[in-house]
């Protein structure tokens, strides 16, 4: 069945404090090439059938509605894949 | 709802006058401090309603506490979910209605007030990443909201703060617009518990009739069971502005 994915990640000029405490954590792994890390959202919708151009637009909408807080983050990807 | 007294007696000067007034008290799937918020309505001399999150209509309450807590478990953002609640509808036109509900959101229900556009700006993680609980000295910046009208302008008190998404954030021409406008209500003293903007703890929307904080004043409205500081009742001023308001208004 085929999904939408929908992909959310804070707001450029927002300080992502997740992805700070991140960045901190991979030198202590050995993982020193990584300057930033910012986390996300991956958002996966099951669709019961063919993905129309109306539901890919529900997507759209549900994902600045409710997937997404636009004070605080972007929607930076809405995709349909097929299983 | 538990009667009075939960724990001991309640040493609490009560208005009796004030018993007429309905608060409702907002509950959620996962909401922690509506019992601590319907007592704290009933010492400051007020009648606490329940409500519930699915109901549909507000019961003909004078006001509205969206209490603290983890509402859906804080699952997508702190209060997102909750947001969409039937209840959330009502309350939504009701403050924006010209009968101006006055609603009050406390630390969880501050995040559903902003995910509800009745407050702007936004909700995340304390900068330091950890949960933090301790008394938290607020200053008291506008006295003209019907939340804190009981309280002098510059008035500092101390109630419990406890919260992991604490962090208020909004642009600079959202910020600047709240202080020209006088919403900043609270400001955190001595130090910012959380890296929130301009040390901000709490706002008003224009009219002053929805207010929202990350700190509890529900947690402090009884002697011995708050902070140390002032017989720990400092939060009760909270209850009594809106009860008072709503009275007067009514004469």
């Amino acid at each position: 069945m085929p999904r939408i994915v929908v992909d959310v990640m804070p707001k450029p000029e927002i300080l992502d404090p997740q992805g700070k405490a991140i960045v901190g954590a991979l030198p202590r792994l050995g993982f020193t090439s990584f300057s930033a890390v910012r986390q996300g959202k991956r958002f996966e919708l099951t669709v019961d059938g063919e993905v129309t151009d109306a539901i890919l637009a529900q997507a759209r909408e549900a994902a600045e509605t409710l997937l997404s807080n636009p004070v605080i983050e972007d929607v930076v990807n809405v995709e349909v894949v097929e299983a | 709802m538990t009667e009075l007294p939960l724990i001991g007696g309640a040493p609490v000067a009560v208005e009796p006058h004030l018993g007429g007034a309905k608060i409702g008290v907002v509950t959620f799937p996962g909401t922690l401090d509506d019992r601590d918020a319907a007592r704290a309505v009933r010492l400051a001399g007020g009648t606490a309603v329940a409500l519930w999150h699915a109901d549909t209509h507000l019961a003909d309450v004078d006001a509205v506490v969206i209490p603290g807590g983890f509402s859906y478990g804080d699952y997508l953002r702190a209060g997102a979910i909750s947001r969409f609640a039937p209840l959330m509808s009502r309350i939504i036109d009701a403050a924006n209605s010209d009968a101006k509900l006055p609603v009050l959101g406390i630390c969880n229900g501050f995040q559903i007030l902003t995910e509800s556009h009745l407050l702007p700006g936004s909700m995340i993680k304390n900068d330091h990443l950890k949960f933090l609980c301790r008394d938290q000295v607020l200053r008291v910046e506008n006295n003209n909201t019907l939340w804190t009208s009981d309280y002098e302008a510059g008035q500092e008190i101390t109630v419990p703060l406890k919260n992991q998404d604490g962090q208020y954030i909004a642009d600079d021409k959202t910020l600047d617009a709240l202080e020209a406008e006088g919403r900043v209500v609270f400001r955190y003293v001595g130090w910012n518990p959380n890296g929130s903007r301009r040390d901000i703890a709490g706002i008003s929307n224009a009219a002053g009739n929805v207010v929202g904080l990350m700190p509890h004043p529900e947690h402090a409205v009884e002697p011995g069971f708050g902070p140390e500081s002032n017989a720990g009742t400092d939060g009760l001023g909270f209850f009594t502005s809106v009860l008072n308001k709503i009275v007067g208004g009514a004469q």
